[in-house]
């Protein structure tokens, strides 16, 4: 279970960038439960993401995961505990590394790397079952370099990686916005079939409001560094991609957030 | 011969400066300026401790591990007070000029009468060798002590590689190359890339100061400027290999560093036996290292043009 109290963080405070991020975020996500997010430009839903990885320490507010409380650990400590892909195929996999490495790496997650021989029979077995679970012919190419593979098969690999171990946490960064439609669509329904099968608790913002209205069984929505709008079950179910888009219509009006403004945010960001 | 003998010792020796670069600069790409100041320390140790009647293995390790404790400081400089990597380099190899100047005691040592790793080299070799002081090689007199400690170097340098190849295969060796690779996706997967980094600055120091400790028994002395310019050498082999040898696969990289070395050594000897004044070697390594990063670029350049050139 993930327990965020209280949550706040500003960058740049004190100076004219300041943007205040993420303000007394409380979130609670149950064991098994798969959330989407879904905001505006900068309203920050990566930021939340980011938050509970790790990248950054928090101004105030409280992180548990898993009986853990993991508000001051280092981002590489919480990796024992969670999984990530992000939104660029490139940050999961090292490029100039095979596919086998890279997957030895996963498999040891959380672990000191010891002295022994990274790439054994048993593991290299191991490797081509799974990645043969992902149907893209790469399994009989552990010894290439991932960097000649495509955006799609990388972050395919990245998915595996993040899963090998059951992760308490899985992460997805708009993991699919950098891909061409066929392979988002390919790595969506990998995503879907992983997580209902091991039952993973999971965190996905996406810019697809196809995919918040399809996936997951819980929608947040975000808008400047707040939950503005927090579904679920029936409710959730019920959302439709044009009802979400009414909603960010709404949102935009009652805020009357003028186009400069909505610049400069995106500029912070992006 | 002799002389080429004599360069590809040193051609050795100097590979595993290339190996301690190679690490930093290429896996890393952490331009690491400690080399000047590792190599020296290396040398200065050995000399001190075989002065001191230490046995002359014994000298070769301390002198690596102080060159390990050496990339160390660089790394928690570099890792845990978040100094930029070419001024931590730059702090540690500054300190370690003095520190150098203390552990030597003066500004340079000679081991003439002294016990050596070339010595202990000589002696292995005798039962095959004789004791003539002279042996035929491919029709050429040569001096048995000059070959057996070549063939010793040889065997030292390329059990080093061996064992280099060996740990980056395992979990430790991998995850450095990553982190050198993509540092976000081994914090990803747990790792302190930190201490990856400090460890592996380490491990590149502890082979530079290896090399200083062969080096200063190899010529007999061992002198507190011994250092200046060694990275740009090192560099040389290094990006000399990497152009000749292609395709980025770490064992071929190895190799290629070893290549590197032994070629620019060879280049300079005979560029000084054709009567290039010594004084000019570091600005001739200079052009040498600049040739070696431009050529292949404009070469492929050149080549791509001709074969665009065909196809229109």
């Amino acid at each position: 279970m993930l327990e965020i109290t209280s949550y706040s963080k500003t960058f740049h405070a004190g100076t004219p960038n300041e943007v205040k991020a993420l303000e007394q975020i409380s979130l609670t996500v149950q064991n098994g439960s798969f959330v989407v997010v879904i905001g505006t430009n900068g309203s920050g839903k990566s930021t939340l993401l980011n938050a509970v990885a790790g990248t950054f320490l928090p101004d105030q507010g409280q992180i548990l995961l898993d009986g853990h409380t993991i508000t001051n650990w280092s981002e590489h400590r919480r990796a024992k505990l969670i999984g990530r892909v992000f939104q660029n195929p490139f940050s999961g996999t090292a490029p100039g590394m095979t596919i086998a490495e890279n997957l030895a790496m996963a498999a040891r997650r959380g672990r000191f790397p010891s002295i022994r021989w990274a790439l054994g029979h048993h593991l290299l077995d191991e490797c081509r079952d799974r990645i043969r679970t992902l149907r893209m012919g790469l399994e009989d190419r552990l010894d290439t370099a991932i960097g000649g593979l495509s955006g799609g098969q990388r972050q395919a690999l990245t998915l595996l990686m993040a899963t090998w171990q059951r992760p308490a946490l899985l992460l997805l960064d708009e993991h699919t916005a950098a891909l061409d439609p066929r392979s988002a669509e390919r790595i969506i329904e990998l995503t879907n079939e992983i997580v209902t099968k091991n039952k993973l608790t999971t965190l996905m913002v996406t810019h697809s409001m196809h995919q918040a209205a399809n996936l997951g069984d819980r929608l947040i929505m975000m808008h400047k560094g707040e939950v503005v709008k927090d579904s679920s079950g029936a409710d959730k179910q019920r959302q439709r991609p044009d009802d979400l888009l009414a909603c960010f219509d709404q949102l935009r009006r009652r805020e009357m957030l003028d186009e400069s403004a909505a610049e400069m945010l995106r500029e912070q960001y992006v | 011969m002799n002389l080429l003998l004599g360069s590809l010792t040193i051609g050795l020796i100097l590979s595993l400066l290339g190996l301690g670069v190679y690490i930093s600069f290429k896996i890393f790409s952490f331009a690491d300026m400690t080399a000047d100041g590792s190599i020296t320390l290396g040398g200065a140790v050995a000399a001190v401790l075989l002065v001191s009647g230490v046995s002359p293995v014994a000298a070769t390790l301390t002198a690596t591990g102080a060159g390990l404790l050496a990339g160390l400081v660089t790394g928690l400089l570099h890792t845990r007070c978040r100094i930029h990597p070419l001024l931590s380099g730059i702090l540690t190899m500054t300190a370690l000029y003095s520190v150098n100047l203390r552990v030597m005691g003066k500004s340079n040592i000679s081991l003439m009468s002294t016990q050596t790793l070339a010595d202990t080299a000589e002696q292995l070799c005798t039962p095959f060798f004789g004791t003539g002081g002279n042996v035929l090689l491919l029709g050429w007199q040569v001096a048995t002590r000059d070959l057996s400690v070549l063939l010793a170097t040889l065997l030292l340098v390329l059990l080093t590689c061996l064992l280099l190849y060996l740990f980056f295969r395992t979990n430790l060796g991998t995850t450095m190359r990553a982190t050198g690779d993509n540092p976000q996706m081994v914090r990803a997967q747990g790792t302190d890339t930190g201490l990856m980094i400090t460890l592996g600055l380490a491990l590149s120091n502890g082979l530079i100061a290896l090399s200083g400790a062969l080096l200063t028994q190899y010529q007999g002395f061992s002198d507190v400027q011994m250092g200046i310019g060694m990275l740009v050498w090192g560099l040389a082999s290094v990006i000399i290999g990497e152009s000749l040898v292609r395709g980025g696969r770490l064992g071929l990289a190895i190799c290629g560093v070893l290549i590197g070395s032994l070629l620019f050594r060879l280049l300079v000897a005979i560029a000084l036996r054709f009567g290039l004044n010594p004084n000019d070697l570091k600005l001739i390594t200079a052009l040498c290292v600049f040739g070696a990063l431009v050529l292949p670029g404009w070469l492929s350049s050149l080549t791509s043009r001709n074969m665009g050139g065909r196809h229109a």
